[in-house]
This record gives C-alpha cells, sequence and structure tokens, in this order.
C-alpha cells in the first residue's frame, strides 16, 4: 500500500511541500490505542479541488480535525502556505459536519454568518451596516438571502449546510475545508455548493473536501486523497482514482461491480 | 409590608438585602446563560457544592490566626479556592479519563461537599472563633449582613459582568459550535474555563445571600425562562439578567415583608414562579401556545381534507371533517356543498395545482420551503407570481373536469 502511495503521488508537474496551501508531515491521531490516522502525509495542490476518499471510520474528517488542531494529534507537523499553522489561521475557512452542532441553538442565520466575521468584528466591535451586507453577499451566494432572520432550527439539512458554508465565505480565506458538505443533503443543496466551489476555485482558492460519494468524484475534483487510516494514494483523478487504489483503499466493502461502473464512468 | 420592602423603606439591612439580592441575580442570570447555552448547566452545581471545604479551611486559618473568623472576604476567597480546585478536578476528570461529564460532576460534586460537611462538624466541636455564622454559607442568611458584605456582592457581582460582556462573542461562539470555533484558533478550553471561573465567581459572591445549595437556581432558571420567549442568544442573555434581577429584588422583599422568611429559597421560588409563567404562557414555545397551535393546525388540515375531498367528489365520512365544515358554512346540515362551499373547494383544489408548481422551480424556494399544505398561496406570493404560474397550469378546464 505504502510503494502504491509512493509511487502515485510523485509527479514532475505539481508542486512540492513549500508552496502547498496545505501540507501535512507524519500525522498519527489516536482515540486510545488504535490509531484513527496512522503516519499520513498530504500535499494539497493550489487553486484545485481535492476530495479526501476512504471507507467509513477511516480518518477522514479525523484528518482535516487533526490538521486544524480541533483534535491534538500524537504527533505530525503541519503547515499552511508554507509556514506554521497558527500564523496562517486567517487564510483557512473551515465548514464542520452538519451533525456536529444543535440546531435548536438560539440564533439566527444571519448571526451565524456573522460569526465568520468575528476576526473584523472583533471582542466588542459593533456590528455594523458593511458587516450585515457582507453577511447577506455571502448568504445570497449559496442561494439563502430570504432566510437571514430565521431561526437556524427552522431550516431544512440542505439548507443548514449552506448556512455552514456561507459562514466560511465571510471569512473570505484562501483555503477552505469542507467535512462531508454533500451528507444528506439535497439536490438543490448539492447544485448550489458544487457551483460555490468551482467559482472558489476559479478565484484561485484552494478547496477540501471530505467526500463520501465516489460516483460524483470525477465530475467535482481535480485531485484525490485516498486514505484507509494509512494513505494509500494521492494524486490527481486520473492518477489516483483508479481500480487498483480504490481496491486498495476499500478492500473487499467495495462490490466489484460498484469499481467496474467507476472505472468505467472514468474511461 | 411588601410594598415598603419593595421601595426600599424597611430598614437598613433589608434594603442593603434587596440591592445585593438584584445585583446578585443580574449577575448570576447572565453568567448561568452561557453555561445554559454550552449545555453545561450542571457545571454550577459541582462549583457550589465545592466551595464548602474552602469556606471551613478558610475559617480556621483566620482563626488560627487569631483574626475574626466571619470575616467574609477571607471566607470567600478561602471558597474561591476550593471551588477552582474542584473545577480542575471535575475538567482532569473528563478530559483525560473516560468518564462522561455527568460522572465527574456527581463525583467531584459529592466528595467535596462531604468533606465541607466533616470540616464543619470539627469546626463545631472545636468551640472556638464564631462559628455560628457558618452554616448560613448552604443555605444563605441575611439577617445579619452589613455594608461591607453589600458592598463585596455589588463589586463582584459587577466585575463578573463586564467580563462576561468582553468575552461574550467567544463564548456564544462555543457554545454553538466549538469546532468551528477551535478551527479559527479560538482557544476552546481556556474560554471553557474562564466562563466556569465567572459561574464560580458568581457563586462565591452569592454565598451569602443564597446559599451554596441553591445558587444553582439563580444561575439557570433565568436563563431556562428567558430561552422561552426568544429565539436569539444575546437577547436570552439580556432577559435572563432582566428576569434574575427582578427574581432577586422581589424575593428579598417578600422575605423581608414577615418575620422568618428565608431570603435565599424565597427567590429562588420567585424565580420559579416566573418559569413556570414561561413555560405555560410564552407566545411560541410555551405549552399552551404548542397546544392552541396544534389544535389550530389539526382543524385546518380536516377543513382542507374536506375541501378536497367536495372539490374531487369524494365521500367524507370523517366526523371531525363534517362538523368543521358545517361550521364553516362549507356543506349544508344533509352534507350537501353550499355554494360557497362550492367555490372555495374549487380554490382549494387549485391553490394545491399552484403550490406544486412552486415547489417543484428552484426560483421559489424560499416560498416553497414555506409549504404545509394549509398555508394560502396569496400570502407568500404576488398576484402577479400567481397569475404567472396559472398560466404555466392553463386553463381552468383542466382542473374542473
Amino acid at each position: 500500500m505504502l510503494e502504491l502511495a509512493t509511487v502515485q503521488g510523485e509527479s514532475v508537474e505539481e508542486q512540492g511541500v513549500d508552496h502547498s496551501p496545505l501540507a501535512i508531515r507524519g500525522m498519527t491521531v489516536s482515540y486510545g490505542q488504535k490509531p484513527a490516522v496512522f503516519s499520513v502525509d498530504m500535499t494539497v495542490q493550489p487553486g484545485a479541488m481535492t476530495a479526501i476518499i476512504g471507507p467509513n471510520g477511516a480518518g477522514k474528517s479525523t484528518l482535516l480535525k487533526a490538521a486544524l488542531g480541533i483534535v491534538s494529534p500524537l504527533s505530525g507537523q503541519v503547515t499552511v502556505f508554507g509556514q506554521p499553522l497558527e500564523d496562517q489561521r486567517a487564510r483557512i475557512a473551515y465548514v464542520p459536519q452538519r451533525a456536529s452542532v444543535d440546531w435548536d441553538f438560539p440564533t439566527r442565520v444571519i448571526d451565524v454568518i456573522l460569526m465568520g466575521l468575528s476576526r473584523q468584528l472583533g471582542l466588542l466591535g459593533r456590528v455594523r451596516a458593511r458587516h450585515k451586507a457582507r453577511a447577506m453577499d455571502c448568504l445570497n451566494r449559496v442561494g439563502m438571502r430570504e432566510f437571514a432572520d430565521r431561526q437556524i432550527g427552522q431550516l431544512s439539512g440542505g439548507q443548514q449546510q449552506r448556512v455552514f458554508l456561507a459562514r466560511a465565505l465571510a471569512q473570505d480565506a484562501d483555503l477552505y475545508l469542507l467535512d462531508e458538505p454533500f451528507a444528506g443533503v439535497d439536490a438543490a443543496t448539492e447544485k448550489a455548493i458544487i457551483a460555490v466551489l468551482k467559482s472558489l476555485k476559479e478565484a484561485g482558492k484552494t478547496v477540501v473536501v471530505v467526500h463520501h460519494d465516489l460516483a460524483t468524484v470525477a465530475d467535482y475534483f481535480d485531485h484525490v486523497f485516498l486514505i484507509n487510516t494509512r494513505k494509500v494514494a494521492e494524486g490527481s483523478v486520473a492518477q489516483a482514482f483508479t481500480a487498483e487504489t480504490l481496491q486498495s483503499a476499500y478492500g473487499g466493502r467495495l462490490a466489484t461491480a460498484q469499481i467496474d461502473q467507476i472505472s468505467r464512468a472514468l474511461g | 409590608m411588601l410594598w415598603e420592602a419593595l421601595s426600599l423603606q424597611l430598614g437598613y439591612n433589608a434594603t442593603l438585602v434587596a440591592i445585593g439580592a438584584t445585583l446578585l441575580g443580574v449577575s448570576a442570570g447572565v453568567t448561568g446563560t452561557f453555561l445554559f447555552l454550552r449545555k453545561r448547566a450542571l457545571v454550577s452545581d459541582a462549583i457550589s457544592h465545592a466551595t464548602l471545604p474552602g469556606v471551613c479551611l478558610a475559617f480556621m486559618a483566620l482563626v488560627a490566626f487569631g483574626g475574626d473568623g466571619r470575616n467574609l472576604i477571607g471566607l470567600l476567597a478561602g471558597s474561591a479556592v476550593s471551588a477552582w480546585v474542584g473545577l480542575l478536578c471535575m475538567n482532569w476528570l473528563t478530559r483525560h479519563t473516560r468518564l462522561a461529564e455527568d460522572a465527574a460532576i456527581g463525583a467531584v460534586l459529592s466528595v467535596f461537599f462531604g468533606f465541607g460537611i466533616v470540616l464543619l462538624t470539627v469546626i463545631q466541636t472545636m468551640g472556638v472563633g464564631r462559628q455560628a455564622g457558618l452554616e448560613g454559607f448552604l443555605l444563605g442568611s441575611t439577617a445579619g449582613m452589613l455594608w461591607a458584605d453589600a458592598m463585596v456582592i455589588a463589586i463582584g457581582g459587577a466585575a463578573t459582568l463586564v467580563l462576561v460582556m468582553i468575552i461574550r462573542r467567544p463564548m456564544t461562539m462555543v457554545a454553538f459550535d466549538p469546532e468551528y470555533a477551535a478551527a479559527r484558533g479560538l482557544p476552546v478550553h481556556r474560554i471553557d474555563l474562564a466562563m466556569m471561573g465567572l459561574v464560580m465567581a458568581v457563586t462565591v459572591v452569592g454565598l451569602k445571600i443564597v446559599g451554596l445549595i441553591l445558587i444553582v437556581a439563580l444561575l439557570i432558571i433565568p436563563a431556562v425562562t428567558a430561552r422561552f420567549w426568544t429565539d436569539r442568544s444575546d437577547r436570552v442573555v439580556l432577559l435572563a439578567g432582566l428576569a434574575g434581577g427582578l427574581a432577586g429584588y422581589l424575593g428579598a422583599g417578600l422575605s423581608a415583608s414577615a418575620p422568618n422568611l428565608p431570603t435565599g429559597p424565597i427567590i429562588v421560588l420567585v424565580s420559579f414562579g416566573f418559569f413556570a409563567l414561561s413555560l405555560l404562557f410564552a407566545p411560541v414555545r410555551g405549552v399552551l401556545a404548542a397546544v392552541l397551535r396544534h389544535l389550530r393546525f389539526q382543524r385546518r388540515v380536516h377543513i382542507r381534507q374536506g375541501l378536497l375531498a367536495l372539490a374531487q367528489g369524494q365521500k367524507i365520512y370523517e366526523p371531525l371533517t363534517i362538523r368543521l365544515l358545517r361550521r364553516a358554512g362549507v356543506v349544508r346540515a344533509d352534507g350537501v356543498a353550499t355554494d360557497e362551499g362550492k367555490a372555495r373547494a374549487a380554490k382549494a383544489l387549485r391553490d394545491e395545482k399552484r403550490w406544486e408548481i412552486v415547489r417543484s422551480d428552484l426560483a421559489h424556494e424560499a416560498t416553497a420551503a414555506l409549504y404545509d399544505g394549509l398555508r394560502d398561496i396569496e400570502t407568500v406570493l404576488t398576484l402577479d407570481q400567481i397569475a404567472e404560474i396559472d398560466r404555466r397550469i392553463g386553463g381552468p378546464q383542466e382542473i374542473t373536469p
């Protein structure tokens, strides 16, 4: 597996660690004795859309959380745009899993978006018209302008996901990390989210998405990162998203028919 | 008597207690809201019970060094130290062992309180100092409250309020979405500690008035009460402060208006009164509103079903539906539709078609989200929009065959 990873990972046109928006070295995370992520290296390509793929419990979300310091790793080093994470926090926008918060929390949609502007607002700064306008603009980009004054509990799952994306947009970051943004959302939301992500990429931003739907990988993403506790493969979709790498990552969990179907879709 | 108490004309002590209780109510309500939003309400119970050993040890130390064992600042400092130790123990248990937070709360609460009671017994058998006042810290005692005591409460409460206001944004962010807050680089762990430290400060300040057993009520009940009235966290904070302050003021007044009424418990009961009123009568989240909403909803569902059945010429058997249709003048006593009923039925069916279009069209998403099968389409769309939809449906001959 590891040889496979090295073979797939290196390529002439890809950029090195120094310029990578997110470079992870030797990341190991463990809840108790069993590692969830073991000795993983990852080099995200700038200006691209990368999918992190792997079976359930493969450590996809954990890798992302460890990279951001949300869970503390056993070991591992993270650089963001070639510098230590803590110096570059302002350039990162994170979209957590929708299920990670209580949607009965007393707050309106607009207040959630304003959380994305907390750096500009500071501790005591008043929310001014320009902050509100910026928040509304972000809501508009995900098609949720009319929902600004609703309590967040009144939203559908897909709308909640778009609110989270709008909050990340408000940060105006250079690197966007999304944890399963397409999980359990309606088709309209999936379309809206992917349109926003593509516009971010066109604006030169880097997007990394934990993704679970193998069927859409080739449509949505340029790069993939396959993980099953250890890194399985990394590279462009053509290089790293193949029948062999998928077999290697999912083992027996993926039916041969599914793999055939995906390989055929890839041509 | 009550009026005199509330207008602060019942003597020096009663006035001091009323002012102190009001300030304490405001700061406890505001601070406790963040604990409530963070879903850690019970942490305050562990913190308050963990103050007891500190009070006792401080008393022993004061007496041993020849001071006045009842020096309030000394006792409160002692209680703060032991509450902080309890807080750290609880934090360590949840973070570094497999114990869940509720188990850690139970462990810290009972052990610290038990140890405190042992010390209290020891002090009573020592027979030194003027120990008579110490039990007052369990349920509060306001009888011998001094000007200096009131000042401690006022300054402590005000300082806590200012600190809460300064870190309210990070605390709200951590309470709503701790992972996002961590990703933004907020020190989540330290913000939690600061929040619990502030709760501890309020607890310590409130020991004299309500005592350590009941302070949890002052921290949590106002927040829960306020939550019934609003869906915005900043307003929950303000309303909780208001409810807490009012409960403190009224409770102190009530207890002063009759002899031998304990201040702390009365404040808690008044606070509970506000809670009960909110639970029953709050406009959206209250119990009464929920029942009325359900009945109204049921009525509208039945009428809608009845109208659609009429429009499609189906027979209606459900007695409630028939009764409601009759009362609304849609059908006559013999079950035959009136002219008005026929018109309404036709419109109901047509609106159903219109909604179908709205719901299948992404451009109308915000409107479609309002669809519950009951809302009149005129309340969410303009006449022009409806006309446009009707054009798409086609002529009326398609709807009434």
